[in-house]
């Protein structure tokens, strides 16, 4: 199968996914208790206002006519409104996916080649005590769950030393500098979070390859440890390690909700959470829609990714 | 010095309330805070202009808006609070006194009132403020299809029309003596009536600059505000910070001045801090666990009087607030408050007496079930768990169900027998009374049918006269704490984080956390 063929596939199989996903979420949403009005007015609910608001913002319709006509402005390009604001959903989504991705961007710039370095120093002095701190530290970092992580950075940079601001409530107001800055402690959190796949996975490749007779052959042939790992193990290695990295990055996008919390981060995360507490479904719809285009689309990308870097999938008999 | 002692104890114990504590520690000429509200090593209050107030609040939603219709939570109220003004002000020191009326009168019977506004003050939008603004704004929460929280609470008023520019007269549809209490409400702000409330334009003492609802809003000094010398500050920022830990990590670094909600687990550890304090304030915040009076077992008067005597309080006080509260007698009135009545005993933890009178009333081995979700208070299910232990020793065997914290107020609370419940409290007796226990109310959670009761609430609410006043609100009190359907086992202080760079008046507002929503205009920086 050729790859624009299966690029056509996937990305039809990912519409679909994505249809079906708004279908389930317009069902779970109408399963929790309590509906957008009723979470709104909370304890001061009463049966006349509840009913006003419904009336006013349609929930009275059943729940498949509702859909419809959100799919149907969606197909057009309208995202609706906010239940509770009426703010457009495209101007809430911009600012938040835009701080989303500056984290995930700015963590996995860090995250990627330091993962990817540390792997191949660990491979490279395998069962030396080097190879054993690092898997050692970076395992303890992974086992550790991120808030935890987040809020042991906080105590030591922000409250003791000082050097770091305590919550990275960045704005449109900021210049690049200081968003980075604001920044710093969640990048670091995520990066210990992520660290430990990466590089375990590019350290388990390459030993594995080791055992391959064309390393053998190399290393016959007299050639350094160095150049070995690096020119011959490492294209070969690649298609498991980018298929790791790139979960990674998908989940720096879909799953930081806690670090956010924790920093106080406005991102998309945070936004879906009081979209979901309150019932306000077209906020609820498009964050997921946004997380489930990003991992299939990044999936996708693996995938081909591997194609790529593999010859004997490029050229398929 | 004795006597000032004297005077802290009789105020604590609450034979005496705020304003008699006031008044007589004016009179013995000594500066004394309010106990409740004191607070150590701050510079007396000598206010400086300058400098950004900044906030950082739990309670806002990107589902926030700018109609004070909706308000529910904290960073909702705040934000409205700076922006536009109220007809009427509960001042720091718990009295009512005008904000934008300047006063107001009342005919006997207590149904027509006139209010004369202040004139000259002016909307940020340079407009001045004229009887039909108030009347708008008014009107916005009683028009057909309102969808704000107090329709049914505004919706006493019959008719309302402004004689001239500065004068507005209402009628209610029923007599009621505190309605000047009720236009201190929050949601009651004045917007101008062309521009409506859309654009966040008000006459407070910020206007607005930005606000992005969830997770921050910024405000600035308004040259133009009526209050003299006020406000203090060159703007305000509010950052929305929904994590504990988060808003006291903002404060101890210096993120932000003072904070809200803190977390009773951490508070002792966040005074603790360098450059930091906590504030406590005991107000009208109270957990509740009402009964439905008129579903068996409840119906039954001894069930009632053996489970309020079935909660150790001090042991629920302890373990659920971290000692950061009061006990509660089983009234939904604070101590503090006018026309409490002090002639009753706090009630004590006696599973004995329980057990004998469920003996009496013939339900021995009494098995109850208690909702009970953390959407009520934070700690609700730890409340309610306790009270299942502490019942124990009467024979009384409660079986706590969880509840979801999703929907809890409105497919648990006034629906289930007997649930976990929580009141911010109001400042007057009518108005809590009236919200929670006249029977009809939207929010009535305890169904409680006492016809005395009730004939004395309405009796009181047209009284004008204050010492017969007295007399029908003491008797109401000892009705309910006789008879009534609701356990109010605790009231919960606010507790807040204050830096020392602040300077914060002796006497803080205890309507609502952070000095009833006014630390913009009343605080300053040292």
């Amino acid at each position: 199968m050729g790859l624009t063929q299966l690029v056509i596939r996937r990305l039809a199989f990912g519409v679909i996914t994505l249809l079906v996903i708004t279908i389930l979420i317009s069902l779970a949403l109408e399963a929790l208790p309590g509906d957008f009005a009723e979470q709104r007015l909370g304890q001061s609910a009463t049966p006349e206002t509840v009913a006003a608001i419904r009336d006013q913002l349609g929930l009275n319709k059943p729940v498949y006519v509702r859909y419809v006509q959100w799919l149907g402005n969606f197909l057009q390009g309208d995202m609706g409104v906010s239940l509770g604001n009426n703010r457009p959903v495209s101007e809430l989504l911009a600012s938040r996916l835009g701080n989303t991705l500056f984290l995930a961007v700015a963590s996995a710039i860090v995250a990627v080649p330091l993962a990817l370095f540390l792997g191949l120093l660990a491979a490279l002095y395998r069962e030396t005590l080097l190879d054993k701190m690092i898997s050692t530290t970076t395992l303890a970092a992974i086992s550790l769950p991120e808030f935890f992580i987040g809020y042991m950075l906080v105590a030591l940079f922000a409250v003791y030393w000082q050097i770091f601001p305590a919550i990275s409530n960045i704005s449109d107001s900021m210049n690049f500098g200081e968003k980075v800055y604001a920044s710093l402690l969640p990048i670091a959190t995520l990066t210990l979070v992520i660290v430990a796949h990466m590089m375990r996975m590019t350290r388990a490749a390459i030993i594995n390859l080791m055992q391959s007779p064309f390393i053998e052959m190399a290393n016959l042939k007299g050639l350094k440890r160095y150049r070995i790992i690096v020119h011959h193990a490492l294209p070969n290695a690649l298609s498991p390690i980018i298929n790791v990295i790139v979960l990674n990055l998908a989940y720096l996008v879909v799953g930081v909700v806690v670090v956010e919390v924790v920093f106080v981060f406005p991102g998309l995360g945070l936004l879906m959470v009081d979209a979901v507490t309150s019932r306000d479904l077209p906020i609820v719809q498009a964050c997921i829609l946004i997380f489930g285009a990003t991992y299939i689309t990044l999936n996708m990308l693996a995938d081909i990714l591997a194609i790529v870097c593999n010859p004997r999938m490029r050229h398929p008999r | 010095m004795n006597q000032k002692y004297e005077l802290e104890r009789a105020f604590e114990t609450g034979r005496i309330n705020r304003r008699e504590f006031l008044q007589r520690s004016a009179a013995l000429g000594v500066v004394v805070a309010a106990p409740g509200t004191l607070i150590s090593g701050f510079a007396n209050a000598a206010m400086k202009r300058g400098g950004i107030l900044r906030l950082g609040m739990g309670g806002g939603s990107t589902t926030d808006t700018l109609d004070p219709g909706t308000h529910t939570d904290s960073v909702g109220i705040c934000l409205e609070r700076q922006l536009r003004s109220y007809l009427t002000e509960v001042a720091a020191s718990g009295e009512l006194v005008g904000e934008l009326a300047e006063s107001w009168e009342v005919a006997p019977g207590a149904i027509d009132w006139t209010f004369e506004l202040r004139k000259g003050v002016e909307f940020h939008n340079g407009k001045s403020l004229t009887s039909h603004d108030v009347i708008a704004s008014i009107q916005h929460h009683i028009k057909e299809g309102s969808t704000s929280a107090v329709a049914g609470q505004m919706g006493q008023i019959a008719e309302m029309s402004a004689d001239g520019d500065h004068v507005v007269k209402i009628k209610l549809k029923a007599g009621n003596a505190d309605f000047p209490w009720l236009v201190s409400d929050y949601h009651v702000s004045v917007f101008p009536a062309d521009e409506g409330w859309q654009p966040g334009i008000g006459s407070g003492a910020y206007s607005l600059v930005s606000y992005e609802p969830g997770v921050r809003a910024e405000v600035t000094r308004n040259p133009n505000y009526f209050k003299e010398g006020r406000p203090y500050f060159d703007g305000l920022t509010i950052t929305v910070i929904p994590d504990d830990s988060a808003r006291d990590n903002a404060l101890k670094t210096g993120q932000v001045d003072a904070t809200n909600r803190v977390s009773q687990r951490t508070a002792s550890l966040l005074d603790k801090a360098a450059g930091v304090q906590v504030m406590k304030i005991v107000g009208t915040k109270h957990y509740t666990v009402p009964m439905l009076t008129n579903v068996p077992p409840f119906d039954n008067v001894k069930v009632r009087q053996a489970l309020r005597l079935a909660v150790d309080r001090d042991a629920m006080l302890k373990t659920v607030l971290g000692g950061h509260g009061e006990l509660g007698n089983d009234l939904p009135i604070g101590r503090n408050q006018e026309f409490y009545n002090t002639d009753l005993p706090q009630r004590e933890y006696d599973p004995d007496q329980a057990a004998f009178i469920l003996k009496e009333a013939g339900m021995e081995g009494l098995s109850i079930e208690l909702s009970a979700a953390n959407a009520a208070f934070d700690g609700a299910v730890d409340a309610a768990v306790l009270f299942a232990e502490h019942a124990k020793a009467a024979g009384i065997s409660i079986n706590v169900i969880r509840e979801s914290n999703d929907g809890y107020w409105s497919n648990v609370w006034q629906k289930k027998p007997w649930s976990m419940c929580y009141w911010s409290g109001r400042p007057t007796q009518d108005w809590m009374w009236t919200i929670a226990y006249e029977k009809g109310g939207a929010w009535n959670d305890n169904n409680w049918d006492n016809a005395r009761f009730q004939d004395l609430l309405i009796a009181a609410r047209a009284e004008v006269d204050q010492a017969k006043r007295k007399d029908l609100y003491w008797e109401m009190q000892r009705l309910h704490w006789e008879e009534g359907g609701t356990v109010v086992p605790l009231f919960a202080a606010d507790l807040m984080g204050v830096s020392e760079k602040l300077a914060i008046p002796d006497v803080v507002g205890s309507d609502w956390e952070l000095d009833g929503h006014r630390a913009g205009e009343r605080w300053s920086f040292a």
